[in-house]
């Protein structure tokens, strides 16, 4: 193995404002040859502590200040774990429905963000595409009806969660054993007079990821890709169900880890190891270990672990999904995208048969249970699976808590994804435009949010570097 | 008439996240006024469906908290701007009005309240004592600007007298 003073250091960096950022290192050898890849996330740790001492039904609402990205997650997730600790997991019919409804109305508005306003311009321009066209603003000028149909799938699902969860930046809806509001007649109608609409862009958006990937699939099978583990919560009937259910685990060609463990059991499962070089820290299977325990969760895992899809239009997608790898677990990085997409129309219809529940109109809002003082709540957040575990004192405060973000969870995979793209496009000692699309696109497949706390993190440009084996900068780009 | 002018306030940024929250805050603040023809939202964070709110008013006004600007706060006028972006799910609010425009035909006056904060990296809910002060400050130039609907006139008194900050990228 070569020494450290033999390698070079190519250093890919976001320019940020405050901590919170990522950057990617890869290493070389004398020869160009990638020894090493890592992706850095600087995760903010410090949120558990802050919660410590907090009254236990603050937390839900505490909590949407972790990530301005996806709060929703965190809302919901916070608030599942509190109801076990108030032994009121069993909700009424409307605060389960409300929650739901919330839930997939961020799902909805997530995906439909992230397809249209980052990666379309990859799948409509190409890898290749000057930067300058291969960006949203590409996309508004020459596919313009696609732009405004992604501005307005956004602000649909944000509409849903304005009403399900109260005022974006406060939203107080779900609470522990329950949610605080029901959804009026005004607003579900007002819902249902555009939700065809949402449907069809739904179906036409599909239609965009999964042509692109069974067209292009020669050329994507081998990009980034890696045979792993996938995980999620399934329901007890092996359905995709992104709100509630047990965790699942399979391997590679699909023979099952294990399967339908109670949430409250995950410390028995999963476990997550603290490397040197990293803030994040890097989940795995207890059963397997960290070397080959490690997993994908997202979309691509859903897809992968779930036996069926509860809703029709989305059940017969993931059937043709499913095709292409002969029924077996699909493996290909790429095909996060369209995973995502088949999400996108599932929560479409998820949001429309839940409009159509007059559970929703209920008054029955909270349920009451027996005190416990811990639990665990687990939600399919759109990135991938988010554990929620806290301790309560008899003095209604929180005492303990321990979160597993989706991204941490992904943290493994991205970085093998970066290598296996690094190894196949690094080309010298010099970085190439060519390299740094392909290591955007690699990051993106899994919409990792690397923006945990606060706005200032959104802008992503990156800087690259490249350093000799003294620290010397050989070579420096600056991306968006 | 001016009434029939629709003002947009979005104040963005994390409340969790100490000065990081002064935009919210002056929204807060602001929507209590209750000032007519003016619409008044907060968020973590601009995104792209901002843009169709933006596309239904006549001027918009962007408050966010700002690190390195002159105190108390600075006001300026945007002009749209076209971003590229690696990843995340954010827009700087100059993307928003290219976006308002390249989108929806929308050709909406943007200005930009940058309200100087000094404490962002841990998590707590309340404002540093200076940056409480500033947002004071902040409140009162707020409220006379949405009243007198004067934004292109201060714009161009804060640019003149250098209380803006220069920075490129922006």
């Amino acid at each position: 193995m070569a020494s450290t003073n033999s390698l070079h250091r190519v250093v890919i960096e976001p320019v940020t404002r405050i901590e919170g950022h990522g950057k990617v290192t890869i290493l070389l050898d004398d020869q160009g040859h990638v020894k090493q890849a890592r992706m850095h996330v600087v995760e903010f740790r410090g949120f558990e502590r802050f919660v410590q001492g907090r009254p236990y039904w603050e937390v839900p609402v505490l909590v949407q200040r972790l990530c301005g990205i996806c709060p929703v997650s965190h809302h919901l997730a916070a608030a599942k774990a509190m109801d076990v600790v108030v032994g009121a997991e069993k909700l009424t019919p409307t605060g389960e429905k409300m929650r739901r409804l919330m839930h997939y109305g961020q799902t909805f508005q997530s995906h439909a963000l992230h397809f249209f306003h980052l990666v379309s311009p990859d799948l409509l321009f190409g890898f290749d595409a000057d930067p300058a066209i291969r960006n949203v603003i590409g996309v508004a000028l020459k596919f313009p009806e696609l732009a405004v149909q992604g501005v307005m799938m956004r602000k649909y699902g944000q509409e849903i969660i304005k009403a399900t969860a109260g005022k974006k930046i406060h939203g107080t809806g779900a609470v522990p054993g329950g949610i605080n509001k029901n959804l009026s007649l005004a607003e579900r109608d007002f819902f249902l007079k555009d939700l065809d609409q949402m449907l069809t862009w739904s179906k036409s958006a599909l239609a965009i990821a999964k042509n692109y990937t069974v067209e292009h699939l020669k050329e994507l099978a081998p990009f980034g890709s890696f045979d792993s583990n996938h995980l999620s919560i399934v329901r007890a009937d092996g359905a995709m169900d992104l709100y509630n259910g047990n965790l699942r685990a399979i391997e590679a060609q699909g023979k099952k880890i294990f399967d339908q463990v109670d949430n409250q059991k995950y410390n028995d499962y999963v476990a997550e190891e603290v490397r040197p070089w990293s803030y994040m820290k890097f989940p795995f299977i207890k059963s397997i270990g960290p070397e080959n325990g490690w997993y994908r969760v997202g979309p691509l895992a859903r897809l992968n672990t779930c036996d069926f899809i509860d809703t029709p239009l989305a059940e017969k997608e993931r059937q043709e999904f499913m095709k292409v790898t002969d029924g077996k677990p699909n493996n290909v990085t790429m095909a996060y995208h369209w995973a995502r997409m088949i999400e996108l129309l599932h929560s479409a219809e998820k949001i429309q048969a839940l409009l159509h529940d007059p559970d929703l109109q209920g008054t029955d809002l909270v349920a009451q249970g027996k005190w416990r003082g811990e639990g665990v709540g687990i939600i399919e957040a759109p990135r991938g699976t988010l554990f929620h575990h806290y301790q309560v004192n008899n003095q209604n405060q929180v005492v303990m808590a321990n979160l597993i973000v989706s991204t941490t969870n992904n943290n493994e995979p991205m970085n093998r994804a970066v290598q296996k793209v690094a190894q196949d496009h690094i080309d010298g000692q010099k970085i190439t435009e060519g390299l740094l699309n392909r290591v955007e696109v690699a990051i993106r497949a899994y919409d990792p949010c690397l923006s945990c706390a606060t706005h200032a993190m959104g802008q992503m440009p990156l800087v690259v570097e490249l350093m000799d084996a003294q620290g010397n900068i050989i070579d420096r780009k600056i991306k968006g | 008439m001016a009434d029939a002018i629709r003002m947009l306030l979005i104040g963005f940024g994390n409340p969790g996240r100490g000065d990081d929250g002064l935009g919210p805050a002056l929204a807060e603040a602001v929507e209590k006024l209750k000032i007519p023809g003016l619409t008044v939202d907060a968020d973590y964070q601009l995104t792209v469906e901002d843009a169709a709110a933006v596309a239904e008013c006549d001027v918009v006004l962007f408050a966010d908290a700002d690190a390195q600007g002159p105190e108390p706060f600075s006001f300026q006028v945007l002009e749209p701007k076209r971003e590229e972006s690696f990843s995340s799910h954010s827009i700087r609010p100059d993307a928003v009005l290219a976006l308002a425009e390249d989108l929806f035909n929308a050709h909406s006056s943007g200005y930009l309240l940058g309200i100087r904060g000094y404490e962002f990296d841990e998590f707590r809910e309340t404002l540093s004592a200076k940056a409480a002060d500033n947002l004071a400050a902040a409140l009162r130039f707020a409220e006379s600007l949405l009243r007198r609907r004067n934004f292109s006139e201060m714009a161009a008194h804060y640019k003149a007298s250098g209380l803006n900050p220069v920075r490129t990228g922006m």
